[in-house]
């Protein structure tokens, strides 16, 4: 197919971006690609601007895309050259100098100018800026401003918002006095109330700033420079020079001109298309249902979607309006706000926490019990946390407290800026700080991608959400999502209810028929042991165990070491033991020459360092069931000795371990469960921090705890309900495990995941049966368990010599014979 | 170059590895799930993990002991610091592993 000419009307940060897109969606053999760009350079980070003014940064450092990258990439570069004018009928764009340029598909992003306010004398007869007056928006602005500002004494921006307040900061740094002049009643009326933004103010004025609110700036004085400025009220305020920062106008013009519909913006529908058919808008000059975007995050997802849709690769592709929410540092005090900034309906409800003192303020706006707004001032820790829950409409949990402050944790010491490159992030796999942000410079911009590339956070995973939070301040808040967070496992792009539906609804039973039919045939190695998992969970025995799809764990059933040896745990419910079962384990010790035997946590015994060759033998002689401690599975229920012998013992806990046990032995989930039961509330046993526990109360009842952890995390357990019986127990962990099983993501602890659901909604489903499922849980848990069977008697009977099977014969096999 | 036969390919199962001894040099074989065979050196190249114990998806491998990942068709580290040697494996028609070695 010959290849289509698509122009690009602005090479800033939408355009070059929306080009990015397309090329990585295969454009390059689509499309032959000319862009109009009215600076002569390549393409820069606007964002950063303000650091080039206050010299933190270089000009060349914000630079995105150079020169060269348009070559590379045979990318036609009008550099310098602004378009003036489309002709639809004909598909020509003209540039200034009336060179046509045909388009197939034309692309505008001509995003936004400073809008100069009608005030006198801000501008000189010929219309252009009085001399000393300057708006702030291009690299072009900024050096004006640093050659004008040097040996001056006073300034004034207009306009206090994020981008005059940041201005501001940069003019501090050649030694002016600089004045805010607000014409509202609070600085950053976009991101903050009232009172977040008197705080603001303070925090402004201790660090040099003058802030002059409610000033309705009338007159621009000077007669050929500026002198002054001259207020509604009458009040003068000299100064040297001034710097316009009343808010942007999109560029619409060239649209207009042509005939497109234009309200504040571009109008573009879904898709980015205007009401041509063959032009798309994109950026701070598109206005989409009635919204427009001067924010970097709203941006990246509309190019997304038009690069989709133009490309062919997915033309259902739709956008659907962003939820803003925004996180900076204004000279140097910590900033986040998303959503609406002020309650709006009755039932809106306000958590707040204020510190003037301190220059902290917190402040969240909840309906119907998810997030819609919120700000936080001085403190932002929760900032991550809170941006992802706003994003996602996550349910929040009850206690609100936790929204704001994380109690009971230690305080973290140091913001991330002041943190040392060196300083070690991911404590399993050695990654530092200095590591991931070198990660994120070199292209990476989601978390996922480097932990993938970096594996910080991918041992025991405590410190996942720091890395997020880490990579979020290197990419100056400009994440840019991996959809595959959102899947069950990344090489199957659906989420787990919808996987289920589609396993469930195409009889799919094994892992290789899921990749035939949800991943287009693509194995993903790292996708198996997931998919293996669920399968299990949904199909039960009628499951097809394609072994190539199990960790090496679950492929034989035994615990992988170091050196490469394998650890052997039998099954010991309630850490019960008896002289025979101890005379077996010592035999099998001594007959194998086991070079370690140690008491496990989960109150078993450990043998550990035997050879793969060994392991049937080992489990034939053991005869003893396995205890799964190699698995993403039910582990086992340690308790306490219980009511039989203990003085303090409240309920049996060792009969409710036993019983526990074998209703649950060998059963698959997303990631390990460990449980406990303790005979009275001390506990012993640590009923409380393990995935489910279940603890006796006087007056022959048991409290079911669920979501506990005690390992790379630690968390005290959710108390579900009170039951009175140990029947009553068995159901309702039962009902909670299939839960479990069927919504969290692989590799999802229970404690992960009762806060990511939240406590109140677990224990409408499963107590209560909110949802109706409650009676199809029981009968899954019924069938899971008539289901079991114990693998090591399995693998000892198919590698019987009777047996023969040819696979399961080399299975145990560490090394093979030659024939030759 | 010389070939060995190493034993019947049913010896490994569709989208697993074993490990043969060649000449005093453990070799790591593995059989995708769509046919194709793939020959490595046994041992990780990080901490000595038993790559045959890996699972396989396409031609990525992923050590057990700390996800390492490599090309089983090049050898090259997809994850991690130092790839691996690989060495050119085949069946015959008497469906006999045939490893080609120098």
């Amino acid at each position: 197919m010959p290849k289509q000419n698509l122009v690009v009307i602005g090479n800033g940060m939408a355009g070059a971006r929306a080009v990015e897109d397309i090329l990585a969606r295969g454009g390059a053999d689509m499309f032959d690609i000319t862009m109009f760009g009215e600076e002569p350079t390549g393409n820069y980070n606007r964002i950063l601007l303000s650091n080039v003014l206050n010299g933190s940064y270089k000009e060349e450092d914000i630079f995105l895309n150079p020169l060269e990258w348009y070559r590379e990439n045979n990318i036609r570069l009008l550099a310098g050259k602004r378009a003036s004018g489309l002709l639809r009928r004909a598909r020509l764009a003209y540039g200034e100098d009336g060179q046509p340029v045909p388009y197939d598909k034309l692309i505008i992003a001509t995003g936004s100018r400073a809008f100069v306010p009608p005030i006198e004398g801000a501008q000189m007869p010929d219309g252009t800026l009085k001399p000393g007056v300057f708006v702030f928006r291009t690299l072009d602005d900024c050096r004006k401003i640093a050659a004008w500002a040097h040996g001056k004494q006073t300034a004034a921006v207009i306009g206090g918002g994020l981008l005059g307040l940041e201005a501001a900061r940069g003019l501090q740094n050649f030694g002016l006095e600089v004045n805010v002049v607000h014409i509202g009643s609070h600085l950053m009326p976009q991101q903050l109330d009232a009172g977040a933004g008197a705080i603001l103010k303070n925090s402004m004025e201790a660090l040099g700033l003058k802030v002059l609110l409610k000033k309705n700036t009338s007159a621009v004085l000077g007669e050929d420079r500026v002198l002054g400025l001259r207020f509604a009220d009458g009040a003068t305020l000299e100064c040297d020079m001034v710097i316009i920062s009343a808010g942007i106008r999109a560029n619409w013009e060239i649209a207009a001109g042509c005939g497109l519909t234009v309200e504040r913006g571009i109008v573009v529908d879904d898709q980015l298309l205007t009401d041509d058919p063959n032009i798309y808008a994109v950026g701070e000059c598109a206005q989409h249902r009635g919204h427009m975007y001067g924010l970097v995050a709203p941006l990246w997802e509309q190019t997304k979607v038009l690069a989709d849709h133009i490309t062919g690769r997915n033309t259902r592709a739709a956008y659907h309006g962003s939820k803003v929410a925004t996180r900076l540092k204004v000279m140097g005090v910590e900033v986040a706000s998303m959503g609406i900034v002020e309650p709006q309906l009755p039932d809106d409800e306000v958590v707040q926490f204020s510190e003037p003192k301190r220059g902290t303020y917190k402040k969240l706006i909840i309906r119907d019990g998810r997030l819609v707004g919120g700000i936080l001032l001085g403190d932002i820790s929760k900032a991550a946390y809170l941006i992802q829950t706003f994003d996602r409409n996550t349910p929040l949990p009850e206690e609100r407290l936790h929204l704001l402050f994380d109690i009971g944790d230690p305080p973290k010491q140091v913001t991330f800026a002041e943190m040392g490159a060196n300083t070690q992030v991911c404590n399993c796999n050695g990654v530092s700080k200095g590591a991931i942000v070198a990660c994120v410079n070199a292209g990476k911009r989601n978390s996922k991608a480097v932990m993938d590339a970096t594996r910080a956070g991918m041992g025991c995973g405590s410190c996942k959400s720091m890395v997020a939070e880490i990579v979020e301040w290197a990419c100056g808040g400009e994440t840019e999502e991996d959809p595959s967070v959102h899947y069950y496992v990344p090489g199957v792009p659906l989420a787990k209810p919808e996987l289920i539906r589609a396993i469930l609804e195409r009889n799919l039973r094994s892992v290789s028929a899921v990749f035939n039919y949800l991943a287009g045939g693509k194995e993903d190695a790292a996708s198996k042991p997931g998919l293996a998992s669920l399968l299990k969970t949904l199909w039960k025995g009628e499951y097809e165990d394609e072994k190539d799809a199990r960790f090496i764990n679950e492929r034989i059933h035994a615990n992988i070491q170091k050196d490469g040896t394998f650890s052997v745990v039998p099954q010991m419910p309630g850490g019960i033991t008896s002289p025979a079962q101890l005379h077996r384990i010592a035999f099998v010790a001594e007959k194998y020459h086991v070079p370690l035997v140690k008491l496990t946590g989960g109150q078993r015994i450990d043998l550990l360092g035997i050879r793969k060759d060994d392991l049937p033998k080992v489990w034939h002689d053991l005869d003893m069931p396995s205890g799964y401690a190699y698995g993403k599975s039910y582990r086992t229920c340690k308790s306490c000795v219980g009511s039989d012998f203990c003085r303090f013992g409240l309920g049996d806990a060792i009969t409710l371990a036993l019983k526990i046990e074998n209703e649950f032995q060998g059963f698959d989930s997303p990631h390990k469960m460990k449980l406990a039961t303790a005979g009275c509330p001390r506990n012993c046993s640590e009923a409380m921090v393990k995935d489910l526990g279940a603890v006796a109360v006087e007056g022959g009842k048991w409290e079911i705890y669920i979501g506990g952890a005690a390992g790379s995390s630690i968390r005290k357990g959710d108390v579900l309900c009170q039951v009175g019986s140990h029947e009553e127990v068995l159901r309702i962990m039962g009902r909670f495990i299939q839960y479990y099983r069927e919504n969290a993501k692989y590799l999802e602890r229970t404690h992960g995941f009762v806060e990511r659901v939240g406590i109140e909604k677990i224990r409408a489903i499963v107590v209560e049966d909110s949802e109706g499922i409650a009676e199809r849980l029981d009968r899954e848990i019924a069938e899971s368990k008539a289901a079991y069977k114990d693998p090591w008697k399995e693998m000892v009977r198919e590698a019987a010599p009777e047996a023969a099977l040819p696979a399961s014969e080399s299975r145990f096999a560490s090394v093979l014979p030659v024939l030759s | 170059m010389t070939e060995k036969k190493l034993g019947p390919i049913d010896k490994i199962p569709p989208g697993e590895g074993r490990v043969y001894s060649v000449d005093g040099e453990n070799v790591a074989v593995f059989r995708t799930r769509s046919g194709a065979l793939y020959a490595t050196q046994a041992a990780c190249p990080h901490r000595g993990g038993p790559l045959a114990d890996g699972l396989i998806g396409g031609t990525t491998l992923i050590c057990p002991l700390h996800a390492w990942k490599f090309d089983l068709s090049t050898g090259a580290a997809l994850f991690g610091d130092c790839g691996i040697k690989t060495f050119r494996v085949h069946v015959d028609d008497a469906l006999q592993i045939v490893l080609l070695v120098d």
